[in-house]
């Protein structure tokens, strides 16, 4: 097939080309010039300084949750119930702001901690339906995640309501220190950037340089002979999602102590479903990941400011990078990221 | 409660549980043939919308159900030609359309939520409808109810009784085998994957021309996938995927009834029910629980339960195959 052919040898710029192409098709469609509609979004994104910061705040728990679902995926998990692991974390960081007064540092700390235990928990239910229960991960996770939105909404409307009363939106602002420190006016937290740090150096040497991410990748890639090799596979897919968890937790605490100051409504704002194309367009590999989340994060926070302007729904920038990732996919062969993915790619075609 | 009001409960739970009914029986048709479509719940937000959309413009509610069915079948094509063709990770792609359906059903009927449209008519069938309890529950509904009874029966049928249907299985459990008395797998993993979308298409345009009228950003999130979880509690039957939809309708109704009755529990307990419910049932067949049941059971019948209550799903569900390549590990 010959378009096949053309696709491979222009591959890179295909999917962003086809991606542009067909979004800026829709902004004709609803009658705003495709010049006007991405000049918004890129204002929006890069636009001033203070745009550039709130991106970075964005990206911040996208990609802790995307580092989370890397080692989930090695795994040979598909580890959807992640939004309800974010959503479980926002939830155990704000009962501990909400409730407990704790001396300065430590109120902050601990509320990071409860989130990143709370998120483990909820992935461990997940995991445990899988392995006890013989429930997939992807129906366990999804009912599990809706639960937990669920459960947001009662404590926003019920027991947290703040007390002026009234609002469906969330509940009182958390009281300063159990507030991340804020770089200047934004949303952003430098604490909050150097966790991810240390989370997306931890899971590439985890996978690296230890013997537990062998056994995990050998269960990922065919659990059957890793179980007759003696690798348990119950405990290692439990504690590989469990970690995934701890950091879909955090990363919902980074929400409600950096982004909002509050529990809110759609506390994760898909964030979960997200990082799931980001670490499918990063090949489950560490190193593209965080740069592929800041992409995502600057198409959605542009897309925002496009709907602020233009009136259009903001969805336009996840039809974006769904496009994209849809035909990386499909006909990502050569991929987007192989000078990164290059030793992943290599143990692909030996297979 | 009197017996009129408990026949208009259960009536009304058929109505509801209709379009789950023809998702369920979508799917099942595309996994049993081998190929796992994941993107119900994208494809029915978005043939959702087309549909109400397209019966809006054109003032014809036919017109919307074909629209809806055709983008049913354009994503399922995208499945399909993924998973045979390019013999990419089929989870994978069915995810990504999952959330792209969501976003351009999102995107594309902004400017026709929350307005009044045409919607399915109500047809009552002449002398059946006036039998009593029968005719209330079955026959005094409207076209799209009668049509996804057919439609179950017919597919349960095509399914276990038929030639085609044989044929359709054999690409699903043992392709090798049906290859090697000449099936063409992969054009029936095509033909079927596609007829499986565009009844998940029309199960999204019975939500927004007959149950839950109109469009609105997000309006039937999350049913996509109760309905792929029913598919695997139905055990890949039409009729056991009936009612199982029947149960998630009946669980709805049952939380309508239930906050009449409690009206001091927070609402939003009661929306909690379809989740744990969807728990449960997958529980219920996935888990060793069955063996015990029928383990207890007298001895004479622990053949046909086992028969009846064990499920499995189709061998080479979600395997690609090749001619002249063993499917066995």
């Amino acid at each position: 097939m010959t378009w096949r052919k053309l696709l491979r040898t222009g591959w890179p710029i295909i999917p962003v080309v086809s991606a542009l192409l067909l979004t800026g098709f829709l902004l004709i469609a609803f009658g705003v010039s495709p010049v006007d509609g991405f000049g918004a979004m890129l204002q929006g994104a890069f636009g001033d300084y203070n745009k550039v910061l709130n991106v970075t705040a964005f990206w911040v728990p996208l990609a802790l949750s995307s580092a989370g679902l890397i080692l989930a995926f090695t795994a040979g998990l598909w580890n959807i119930g992640i939004e309800g692991q974010i959503v479980m974390g926002a939830i155990a960081a704000s009962w501990l702001a909400l409730k407990f007064d704790l001396p300065s540092p430590w109120q902050i700390v601990f509320q990071l901690l409860a989130a990143m235990i709370a998120g483990a928990l909820w992935a461990g239910v997940t995991g445990i339906l899988k392995t006890r229960g013989r429930v997939h991960e992807i129906f366990g996770g999804l009912a599990l995640n809706n639960l937990a939105i669920i459960f947001t909404n009662y404590l926003i409307s019920g027991p947290w309501q703040p007390p002026e009363g009234g609002t469906f939106r969330g509940t009182a602002p958390f009281q300063d220190k159990a507030i991340l420190p804020l770089f200047a006016d934004s949303r952003l937290s430098l604490i909050s950037v150097v966790l991810l740090l240390v989370a997306l150096i931890s899971v590439y040497l985890l996978l690296r340089g230890t013997s537990w991410g062998l056994k995990l990748k050998a269960l990922g890639k065919n659990p059957r002979s890793a179980f007759l090799l003696g690798v348990s596979s119950e405990r290692e897919l439990l504690i590989a999602l469990m970690l995934c968890g701890a950091l879909a937790g955090l990363g919902g605490a980074v929400r409600v102590t950096s982004w909002f100051d509050s529990l809110r409504q759609s506390i994760s704002g898909g964030i979960g479903y997200l990082s799931l194309l980001v670490v499918m367009l990063s090949n489950f590999s560490v190193v593209p990941t965080p740069f592929i989340a800041y992409f995502f994060s600057a198409v959605l926070n542009g897309s925002i400011t496009l709907q602020l302007r233009t009136q259009l729904h903001s969805s336009l920038g996840g039809i974006m990078t769904g496009v994209m990732v849809l035909l990386v996919l499909l006909f990502g062969d050569i991929r987007v990221f192989n000078f990164f993915a290059h030793q992943k790619s290599k143990e692909l075609a030996d297979e | 409660m009197n017996e009129s009001e408990f026949i208009q409960i259960l009536s009304s739970i058929i109505l509801q549980a209709t379009p789950l009914m023809l998702a369920v029986c979508g799917e099942t048709i595309t996994e049993r043939v081998g190929v796992v479509n994941l993107s119900l719940d994208g494809t029915m937000l978005l043939a959702a919308m087309t549909g109400f959309v397209s019966a809006y413009l054109s003032d014809s509610v036919l017109i919307g159900f074909i629209a809806a069915g055709v983008v049913g079948s354009l994503f399922a094509i995208i499945v399909a030609y993924g998973s045979i063709r390019l013999r990419k990770d089929q989870y994978a792609i069915g995810f990504v359309l999952t959330l792209l359906g969501d976003k351009l059903s999102a995107y594309l009927g902004q400017n026709y939520t929350r307005i009044p449209g045409p919607r399915v008519s109500h047809l009552g069938i002449p002398i059946l409808k006036d039998i009593p309890i029968l005719g209330p529950l079955f026959f005094d509904h409207d076209l799209l109810v009668y049509f996804t009874f057919i439609l179950v029966f017919v597919t349960w049928w095509w399914l276990f009784h038929t030639q085609s249907g044989l044929k359709l299985r054999s690409a699903g459990e043992r392709p090798e085998a049906g290859f090697a008395r000449g099936v063409n797998i992969n054009r029936l993993r095509y033909v079927y994957t596609i007829i499986g979308g565009a009844l998940v298409g029309i199960a999204g345009a019975a939500y927004s021309l007959d149950i839950k009228l109109g469009w609105a950003e997000g309006s039937t999130r999350g049913l996509g996938w109760i309905a792929l979880a029913i598919v695997i509690f139905g055990g890949w039957s039409p009729i056991r995927g009936a009612l199982g939809a029947l149960l998630f309708g009946g669980s709805k109704a049952l939380a309508a009834v239930l906050q009449r009755q409690y009206p001091d529990v927070s609402l939003v307990a009661f929306n909690t029910l379809p989740w744990l419910l969807m728990i449960a049932v997958l529980l219920a067949v996935g888990s060793d629980l069955t063996d015990r049941l029928i383990a207890i059971a007298p001895r004479r019948l622990r053949q046909q339960l086992r028969q009846s209550l064990k499920i499995r799903p189709p061998a080479a569900l979600g395997q690609p195959f090749t001619p002249g390549e063993s499917g066995d590990v």
